[in-house]
């Protein structure tokens, strides 16, 4: 069995065309940004706190509290999808605006989020901290010039996460925000794409790549912050 | 004035109970070493002054005010932390004015003061650095800097040489006792594990054990009486011989301790005899290994010795030179 092909193999930038002009890609690119910046940014800061909270405070329960976060990390987030959304609509003004979805995203990626950076937390050298009281600090300083500084690794690696996955979240997307032509993300956009091109692969495919873009700089401009030795020279001779 | 007064101090976690009353009257301007073998409880004591460890009972006072339950930052302290900790990200200059900035001073009077301790401290050069461009001893300097810049009135130090080398460890002692004398008013509590910065630092040093101090005074007190056998032992260099049998019950004492420079030696006659099992011949001194009925005995002669391996040697103590303990390892008088 062969293909004869009438017409011959030709290099185009057409469906690049096609796909960042006519489709609403434009403006789903643009909606993908709305929705993924805040929902890695707000994660990222209360995590930070909780994350210096659990590893660093004297707490009633905190070791249950630590124990109750891992445990979230098992939680399909489809189980929450119902009551959240009844949640959403209860109260009017969440359901289907950017707010909710940003919150949801944050609820979603908490749990690792404090795990990952409690982890690296609390790995940091506990002379520091103490250091850092007896020089009067007071926790929110402590947690502002120490401790934040110190775990950019961990931010920056958590930020990626975080942007990828909410970049290429289309579950989430579908049922917070919705599908009404202005509120399209890109991964929804890309769908309706294939759904109404039926096999049009040559526009999935130049699609796809200008998805891909975005995490691409983000993940290039974070890298630098994975730096080893950010330590050297704090404690010990090393 | 800074007098810290320490009251029946008990500290445990859960059951395992680490400072056993603990009662100490440290005056102002004292240089006070805490010395004791590793696991006794000396960092945990200054810590808990530090107010880093709460008290589990007793009472810290510090100018004749109950700080127990005072934050590290309120007690007019400052502690240079056995890994020194400096702040990695931060420059010399910030690590040092970290403490001012916390107190909300002005730039230009942080500015000032750091300035003024970097002078002090030879780090004026450095001041831009991050740590991890400094030499241990910097760092150490640096360590230094952040609590005298504070202007504290107590001094607390954690084992501060152990991360330096040998020569760096005799320069820095002298730097900090230098210090000391630049600040006749600040109370320094200094813990080691080391009898020579012990020996070297002290106005007075307090030999801790299993949690509990086992005797305070001036190091030469420690030296010429000391109470006990655990301190009869761990103060001075090489260890003291302490004889039992014999020759103690001849003195009338269950234990018979007598310091290694502390023998007259012959080759005819002395008080007990033995054979040279081993000899360190440095120069300056010569240590001699005895094997005698009464066990492993060390003597030490000055300058070099006539003796050798497997040579018989007869030993004297020197009569007012010997220590006297009972049966309960407590010293008679």
């Amino acid at each position: 069995m062969f293909y004869v092909s009438s017409v011959p193999p030709r290099f185009t930038t057409e469906n690049y065309s096609i796909v960042m002009f006519s489709q609403g890609i434009g403006r789903s690119f643009v909606n993908s940004l709305t929705v993924t910046i805040p929902a890695t940014i707000i994660p990222i800061l209360i995590a930070a706190f909780a994350a210096y909270a659990l590893a660093w405070m004297k707490l009633p329960g905190r070791g249950f509290i630590i124990a109750v976060i891992v445990g979230l990390l098992v939680v399909p987030l489809q189980m929450s999808l119902i009551p959240l959304l009844k949640m959403y609509n209860a109260t009017g003004f969440l359901s289907k605006t950017y707010l909710g979805i940003w919150l949801a995203h944050t609820g979603f990626g908490l749990p690792f989020a404090i795990y990952l950076l409690r982890s690296y937390i609390a790995g940091l050298p506990k002379d520091l901290i103490e250091s850092a009281q007896v020089d009067g600090a007071n926790d929110f300083k402590i947690f502002r010039r120490i401790i934040l500084p110190l775990s950019f690794p961990a931010l920056a690696s958590f930020a990626i996460f975080q942007f990828l996955w909410v970049w290429n979240d289309l579950l989430v997307a579908m049922v917070f925000l919705g599908s009404e032509e202005d509120k399209r993300v890109l991964t929804f956009q890309l769908n309706s794409l294939l759904g109404s091109r039926g096999g049009n692969w040559d526009i999935l495919t130049a699609s796809a790549f200008i998805t891909i873009i975005v995490p691409l700089i983000v993940f290039f401009s974070l890298q630098r912050y994975f730096v080893r030795g950010l330590l050297a020279g704090s404690v010990k001779g090393g | 004035m800074a007098d810290i007064k320490l009251t029946n101090l008990n500290k445990s976690y859960g059951a395992v109970h680490i400072l056993k009353d603990v009662n100490l009257d440290i005056t102002s301007g004292e240089f006070m070493v805490f010395v004791g073998p590793s696991g006794c409880g000396k960092s945990t004591l200054l810590r808990s002054i530090c107010g880093l460890e709460s008290i589990t009972s007793g009472t810290l006072e510090i100018d004749h005010a109950v700080v127990n339950e005072v934050p590290p930052s309120k007690r007019g302290i400052a502690m240079v932390f056995q890994s020194y900790a400096l702040y990695p990200h931060m420059s010399v200059f910030e690590n040092i004015g970290f403490a001012l900035e916390n107190q909300g001073l002005p730039r230009s009077e942080i500015r000032a003061r750091v300035e003024k301790v970097a002078d002090l401290l030879q780090l004026t050069p450095y001041l831009a650095r991050l740590p991890k461009a400094l030499s241990g001893g910097q760092r150490q300097r640096v360590a230094i800097g952040r609590a005298i810049v504070r202007g504290a009135k107590v001094f607390l130090f954690d084992e501060p040489l152990s991360n330096l080398d040998a020569a760096l460890r005799v320069q820095t002692r002298m730097e900090i006792a230098k210090l000391k004398r630049s600040m006749p008013n600040t109370t320094m509590i200094y813990v080691t594990h080391d009898q020579v910065e012990a020996m070297t630092l002290a106005d007075r040093i307090v030999v801790l054990q299993a949690g509990r101090v086992e005797q305070v005074g001036t190091p030469m007190e420690l030296y010429d009486r000391p109470g006990n056998l655990f301190v009869a032992s761990f103060i001075g260099s090489p260890k003291m011989n302490l004889i039992t049998g014999a020759p103690a019950a001849n003195h009338k004492a269950h234990t018979l301790g007598v310091r290694p420079e502390h023998f007259t030696v012959s080759k005819t006659e002395g008080v007990l005899s033995g054979t040279v099992d081993y000899t360190e011949v440095l120069g300056s001194d010569s240590f001699l290994y005895v094997a005698t009925p009464h066990g492993l005995l060390t003597v030490r002669e000055e300058g070099k010795t006539s003796f050798r391996p497997g040579d018989a040697i007869h030993m004297t103590p020197i009569a007012d030179k010997t220590h006297r303990f009972g049966e309960d390892g407590q010293r008679l008088a």
